[in-house]
């Protein structure tokens, strides 16, 4: 056991290590993984997108344990990358303690706010671009009964499901809505059995499309909807190519962009909140050739007359971190 | 709650209980030879990555689930070397194959796919069919049972069959044959067993390789007939839920499959908070969860009858002094 601690421990280290050679900048993946067809793929595309473009390098880590986080971030600011780039809520706190120990080095947290001087937090309007997703929902159910399954139970996803409800209310009110949780532990953002296993229940229910805003556990839930016949709506990356024509569409939430810009902005990057909303096209839903069946022209005419007005100002979509509190929705 | 949606739950129940049913039975046969076997959770895991893997590449289920039984073999032939032939501790080496199947799969499947440690989503032939049972739609009709018979017992993958088969088959050869008592002796006492003229270490090796060739399938059936492909850690626990299960069984195959069933029924119960709601209990979803490891105390306890072990459970066989 002690040899295998110590191996693995060597292990952990030079996968830590081998990565830094200069002050590149730098991404953290959470646990949901690199690869979730998700949030994260969706950072780690922004980031590429920067590589190809610059011709530059970066460095990257993927979470593998909740234990990791502040010997990674400081790994990283310790081995000189700059701007270091991670994703997701949960780094909140260990970012607050260890940025004040590398003034030097420029942070960029998503999806959470830190107020340090030399952090920029990043955050999304996700609960305008869950409305519009809502509407479209309410539109293509013929059932008028539409289900949610949110990945761990925190506030962030209540803001999408409470955004997502107001937008189904918003075309029909009588509409039954269908919510449901995977969990209250991060392994909750990758457990595909046990979305596929709520889309089953879901769809006993009567509800006939989905939203996943579960990150790697939303796999599941597409792959359920589209053998049961129902269909799903994906989150954060585009993902009506996993099973075309059978997801409705995607709820778009451009963290490829937040990451795209904070490499191109380097160690000049500005501390601060940066909200990405709708007019910004930081949030917005999905449309292309694997889902043009599914949205007809009244539906895409309702849901941009929507998306206009809530640019304008005129609707606003209740967000559900200001107060905790949703009206079209009990959690 | 209405007869459809206990119907709903019942057949949820039915799918979420066979990978527990499986594992139970494997760390039954592994148990009640003496092998304490922690590693059903590794075991599975290997399965449903070679399952996935392989399903993917030939196309074929059934090579898939030949190769969940071959790489849960191999993890089973590693815990039967460290514990029966270099008599090592039982629960170390069961833990250790589970801390390598973690990352194995992962790894595996990251040089093979490039995916994030997952297997790309298998289509028609690689995935397991369900199987309607015979006059499933003509009974449909029938009030009451018709829909019983044909939306919870009909239509699940093979492997759910194979899995209930099991119960009755496992019974009979640890009661009623030859090898059954000697295995089970062997777990008790195995002295008299080597007194008798018989390997201790070859019934222990047979023990420790049905169980391989169980949690092979149940792994085979959670990347195969589950959902449609392996994911990182995608067993989440039900290895040791499945552990549970048997200490909740007293190691006997009957309760067994009762034990996974109810356990199996919790987890449906905890996908539908709803229907609690409807009966006026509002129960948080996280005690649902633990309600399987909470009942399993409770007997440990002592407050639901004695649960008692294999004596020789946990004990390398050492012939001589």
């Amino acid at each position: 056991m002690t040899l295998m601690k110590t191996l693995l421990g060597a292990a952990a280290t030079l996968a830590l290590s081998s990565a830094m050679v200069s002050a590149d900048p730098a991404i953290i993946f959470d646990l949901g993984g690199k690869f979730d067809k998700s949030f994260n793929e969706a950072a780690f595309n922004g980031a590429t997108k920067w590589a190809q473009e610059t011709g530059g390098t970066f460095k990257e880590l993927e979470m593998q344990s909740e234990a990791q986080r502040e010997q990674a971030l400081r790994q990283l600011a310790d081995a000189g990358a700059n701007p270091i780039v991670m994703t997701g809520f949960a780094f909140g706190d260990v970012l607050n303690t260890v940025a004040a120990d590398y003034p030097d080095t420029k942070f960029a947290i998503i999806d959470m706010v830190v107020e340090q001087p030399n952090v920029k937090s990043v955050i999304f309007t996700e609960h305008e671009g869950s409305y519009l997703v809502g509407m479209l929902a309410a539109l293509a159910s013929k059932s008028g009964t539409v289900g949610f399954i949110g990945g761990m139970d925190i506030p962030l996803i209540r803001k999408f499901g409470c955004g997502y409800a107001e937008g189904v209310k918003a075309v029909n009110p009588d509409a039954k809505i269908v919510l449901n949780m995977t969990g209250t532990t991060p392994a909750a953002w990758n457990d595909p059995v046990k979305g596929a296993e709520l889309t089953k229940a879901q769809k006993s229910q009567g509800a006939d499309v989905i939203f996943a805003a579960a990150g790697g556990t939303g796999i599941g839930v597409l792959q359920a909807a589209a053998d049961e016949g129902i269909l799903s709506i994906g989150v954060d990356s585009n993902q009506n190519h996993l099973h075309p024509g059978k997801v409705l569409t995607s709820m778009l939430k451009r963290v490829d962009v937040a990451v795209y810009n904070a490499f191109k902005e380097g160690e000049a990057i500005e501390p601060g909140i940066t909200t990405l909303d709708l007019k910004a096209e930081g949030v917005g839903y999905a449309l292309d050739d694997n889902n043009a069946a599914l949205i007809t022209p009244e539906m895409k005419a309702a849901v941009d007359a929507a998306a206009e007005k809530i640019k304008a100002g005129e609707l606003k979509v209740h967000d559900y971190m200001s107060d905790n509190t949703c009206p079209a929705a009990t959690f | 709650m209405d007869y459809a949606t206990f119907l709903q739950l019942l057949d949820t129940t039915l799918r979420l209980a066979t990978p527990l049913l499986f594992a139970c039975l494997a760390g039954l046969y592994s148990e009640r030879a003496g092998i304490f076997d922690i590693g059903l959770e590794g075991k599975m895991l290997m399965g449903a990555m070679c399952a996935g893997t392989v399903a993917y590449l030939t196309g074929s289920v059934w090579l898939g689930a030949l190769a969940a039984i071959v790489g849960s073999l191999l993890f089973a032939l590693v815990h039967g070397l460290a514990s029966i032939t270099f008599r090592g501790n039982q629960l170390i080496s069961g833990v250790a194959l589970n801390f390598v199947a973690s990352g194995i799969t992962v790894l595996v499947a990251l040089a093979l796919f490039g995916q994030g440690g997952r297997t790309p989503p298998l289509e028609g032939g690689a995935r397991m069919g369900e199987v309607t049972l015979p006059f499933a739609d003509a009974l449909r009709s029938v009030p009451i049972i018709g829909p019983l018979y044909a939306d919870v017992i009909s239509g699940h993958p093979l492997l759910v069959y194979v899995g209930i088969a099991l119960v009755p088959a496992t019974w009979w050869l640890l009661y009623r044959t030859r090898f059954g008592l000697r295995l089970r002796a062997v777990g008790e006492n195995p002295a008299s067993v080597d007194t008798a003229g018989v390997s201790v270490a070859r019934l222990r090796f047979a023990a420790v390789l049905i169980a391989g060739i169980l949690c092979g399938l149940a792994g085979a059936y959670m990347a195969t007939g589950l959902q449609a492909g392996f994911g990182r850690e995608m067993t989440a626990g039900r290895g040791y839920i499945a552990l549970a299960a048997l200490i909740f069984a007293k190691w006997r195959p009957w309760h067994a499959l009762w034990a996974c069933l109810l356990f199996g029924f919790f987890q449906s119960l905890a996908l539908r908070p709803d229907v609690l709601q409807s009966v006026g209990l509002r129960v948080p979803v996280p005690v649902l969860d633990a309600l399987p490891y909470i009942l399993t105390v409770i007997v440990l306890a002592g407050l639901v009858g004695k649960a008692v072990p294999p004596r020789a459970g946990g004990e390398p066989y050492v012939k001589e002094r």
